[in-house]
């Protein structure tokens, strides 16, 4: 020890009450399920993160809920079970390509070619099943949204080009091929090609039955209880901090509510005075076993884990020994697998994919969907639910202007303007965060 | 999945202690009786026509703090980039446990338990104490990360390291206070089984309490037979917790004392002139010279 010590200290004078707020910031900013004991005090934190910026997907719930209110009084149709059905099979395109989105998001980096990807996807399944099984047809669409989103992996990585303008030129050339490949396919004369597979045309037209809705329902809720069960179980034996008990019930209560309600719209006769019309739509547990898949790989994986590290902090992952270049050459190959199936559902929606299908505009509806649910445009912080919620919001805004008799023109602006609403409120609530 | 793994056969699986080194655990043995973990001897460095370095000699044992300071351009820099394996030497040897090594990598540094912890800590603010902890070797069990079996080895090396300011494992590290971060830093660096520690600037910017903080660990370090090199510019962190002091003058050594034998004044002097009129010069560099006592961990 030394015998120096009364040296004058150099240090800033940082004081105690710095310490202090960095108290404040932790106890606001972990996550609520570790520091809570009560239900009480887990809304209490999980106010005091909001108020921190770490806000989540509440603000955007907020507002979908106010959409939806505001669209249900001016046109009482709006929440009719047709209409909701309708939404949801028109929002899938945009959810999925949210979904897609997100992976190339969490890096920082963009996907400009997104839309394009899924329409040539979809160009090629639907050419490929004249002539091939549909299961084969659709796992060649795939391949082929994989196999681009390669090639822009690795021109990214390789060459070290920025995402946004190699994906800029995919955007552009993408187009061009997907004209080509339509023109050549001979079957679509009139620049697009039918779906000519009831089985494709199903994953948006077809419907669970009733009783089948009910049964897809209960097990996904189950299993998703009994996940989170077991989870605090294994953790309570473990001796670390679990979650309360109230705000486990209280989230596989939501899940639950929130299933039944879906399979009662579902289930609700939407059809004409001469043909019923019922069941949930086959997309409702396609985009949930996407949204489960991706949120596993995200959350559960070694390579989410990279996935996160390389956005918040990229130096960081590679001293740790992360191989960047292989980590963010996946993810562009899944954004582009993800993106073809968005694209297969939308020429399922369409009954066709035609050369006048707007990838340019699909893709800024995807970022739009996955920013909008929450996701940050530098990288670090979104997860796929974000993308969801992001995109049940955008197509609820087409769909409820459209019912309002809107222009197209209208439906464009009031995107832009919730698009830009959800940046602030992120962007602010982050100011609130830093100061 | 891909699994690049950094530091193989480091896993930490009894909780992350690290093994106690051969040296002498117990502080109050002298260090010139046995091999010291870490020996430099005539180490230089050139850029070019610049000479960075010339004929480093320098012991870090076991058990001990030793401070490397300098002024601006000494060296220290290049000295531990030198020792963590970014750069290679031009003259001289590195000896690890009295065997020459060649550190060709930051990874064969790694690999041998020599961890640095660099001023920018190279944490990941959005992933939390655990993640951070863990990133680049996560345990996977049943195909998907064992978040359990983590969580625990973080918690017993937070807690072995006496960091108890921390009030939950899974809060962001974006979150923490500097010191917080330091000590995140240092005990990933302990989980990797580090034998020697080397901190880069670890009291810049910290306020005084979170300074304690960082100071205390370091005590915690050493006391658990791991060897400490801080590099620091505040001489008084340096007095308060360093057992030896190696001052870089110019790219040489100047000196290597115990820090019973420097004060504020002859080390300032030993910084900026390269000799002290209280100490010897170029003391026989890098040897805590015999009968002086090396001091109890601070």
């Amino acid at each position: 020890m030394s015998t120096e010590t009364h040296q004058p200290s150099p240090e800033t004078p940082e004081t105690p009450e710095t310490a202090e707020n960095g108290e404040a910031a932790q106890v606001a900013t972990a996550a609520p399920e570790v520091m809570a004991n009560s239900l009480g005090e887990y809304g209490r934190i999980q106010f005091r993160r909001i108020r921190s910026g770490e806000s989540g997907a509440l603000p955007v719930v907020i507002g979908l809920v106010a959409i939806v209110i505001y669209f249900q009084v001016r046109n009482s149709l709006f929440l009719s079970p047709g209409n909701l059905v309708n939404l949801l099979i028109q929002g899938a395109p945009y959810i999925i390509l949210g979904m897609a989105e997100v992976f190339v998001l969490l890096l920082g980096e963009i996907d400009l070619a997104v839309g394009y990807t899924g329409a040539v996807a979809a160009v090629i399944t639907a050419w490929t099943v004249f002539s091939l099984p549909w299961w084969i047809a659709i796992i060649l669409g795939l391949a082929t949204g994989a196999f681009i989103g390669l090639i822009f992996g690795l021109l990214i990585t390789r060459l070290g080009l920025p995402s946004f303008v190699v994906t800029l030129a995919g955007l552009l050339g993408l187009e061009g091929l997907m004209i080509v490949l339509v023109a050549r396919s001979g079957h679509g004369p009139g620049g697009s090609i039918p779906i000519s597979n009831k089985i494709i045309g199903d994953l948006t037209e077809g419907n669970l039955s009733p009783v089948a809705g009910w049964i897809v329902m209960i097990v996904i809720v189950a299993l998703a209880a009994v996940m989170l069960l077991l989870s605090d179980r294994q953790r309570r034996a473990a001796g670390l901090v679990t979650p309360p008990i109230s705000v486990t019930a209280l989230k596989i209560g939501v899940m639950a509510v929130a299933g039944v309600v879906v399979v009662l719209i579902g289930n609700a006769d939407r059809g004409t005075a001469l043909q019923a019309l019922s069941g949930v739509p086959w997309v409702a547990p396609i985009i949930l076993g996407v949204l489960a898949v991706w949120t596993f790989l995200l959350g559960r994986t070694r390579y989410g884990r990279y996935i996160y590290a390389i956005g918040g902090n990229a130096e960081a992952a590679r001293r740790a020994g992360v191989s960047l270049n292989r980590i963010r050459t996946l993810a562009f190959v899944l954004t582009g697998l993800t993106g073809a199936i968005a694209g297969i559902i939308l020429a399922s929606r369409l009954g066709s994919i035609s050369t006048d299908t707007n990838g340019g505009q699909l893709v800024l509806f995807a970022v739009a969907a996955a920013v909008i649910g929450g996701t940050h445009l530098f990288g670090g912080h979104g997860k796929m639910l974000n993308a969801l919620i992001g995109g049940l919001v955008v197509a609820a805004i087409a769909n409820g202007l459209a019912l309002l008799g809107t222009s197209a023109a209208a439906t464009y602006i009031v995107t832009s303007l919730v698009l830009l609403a959800a940046v602030s409120v992120d962007a602010l609530s982050r100011r609130g965060r830093s100061s | 999945m891909t699994t690049p793994s950094a530091a193989d056969g480091a896993r930490p699986a009894n909780g992350g202690r690290a093994p106690s080194p051969a040296a002498p655990t117990n502080p109050a043995e002298r260090s010139d009786g046995d091999t010291p973990l870490l020996e430099l001897r005539g180490i230089g460095k050139n850029f070019g026509p610049v000479r960075a370095l010339s004929d480093i000699n320098l012991t870090v044992p076991a058990g001990k703090v030793t401070a490397l300071v300098g002024d601006n351009g000494a060296g220290k820099s290049t000295l531990i980039k030198t020792i963590s394996g970014i750069w290679q030497p031009d003259d001289g040897q590195i000896l690890w446990k009295g065997r020459p090594v060649h550190l060709h990598s930051p990874k064969a540094a790694t690999d041998l338990g020599i961890a640095t912890v660099y001023q920018d800590l190279a944490l990941c603010d959005n992933l939390d104490i655990v993640q951070n902890m863990f990133l680049g070797r996560e345990e996977v069990k049943h195909w998907q990360l064992n978040e359990i079996g983590m969580e625990l080895a973080a918690k017993q090396t937070l807690a072995d390291l006496s960091v108890v300011t921390v009030r939950s494992i899974r809060q962001p590290v974006g979150s923490l206070s500097g010191g917080q971060r330091q000590a995140v830093a240092v005990a990933k660096a302990v989980m990797q089984n580090a034998q020697l520690v080397i901190m880069d600037e670890p009291t810049a910017a910290l306020g005084v309490t979170q300074t304690k903080v960082v100071l205390d660990l370091i005590e915690t370090l050493s006391g658990r037979g791991i060897a400490v090199l801080v590099i620091s510019h505040n001489l008084t962190d340096v007095m308060n917790s360093a057992d030896r002091i190696a001052v870089l003058y110019l790219g040489r050594m100047a000196a290597v004392e115990p820090v019973e034998q420097l004060n504020t004044a002859s080390i300032v002097e030993l910084m900026t002139t390269g000799r002290s009129g209280r100490t010897h010069p170029r003391a026989a560099a890098g040897q805590v010279q015999a009968g002086q006592h090396a001091g109890e961990a601070s």
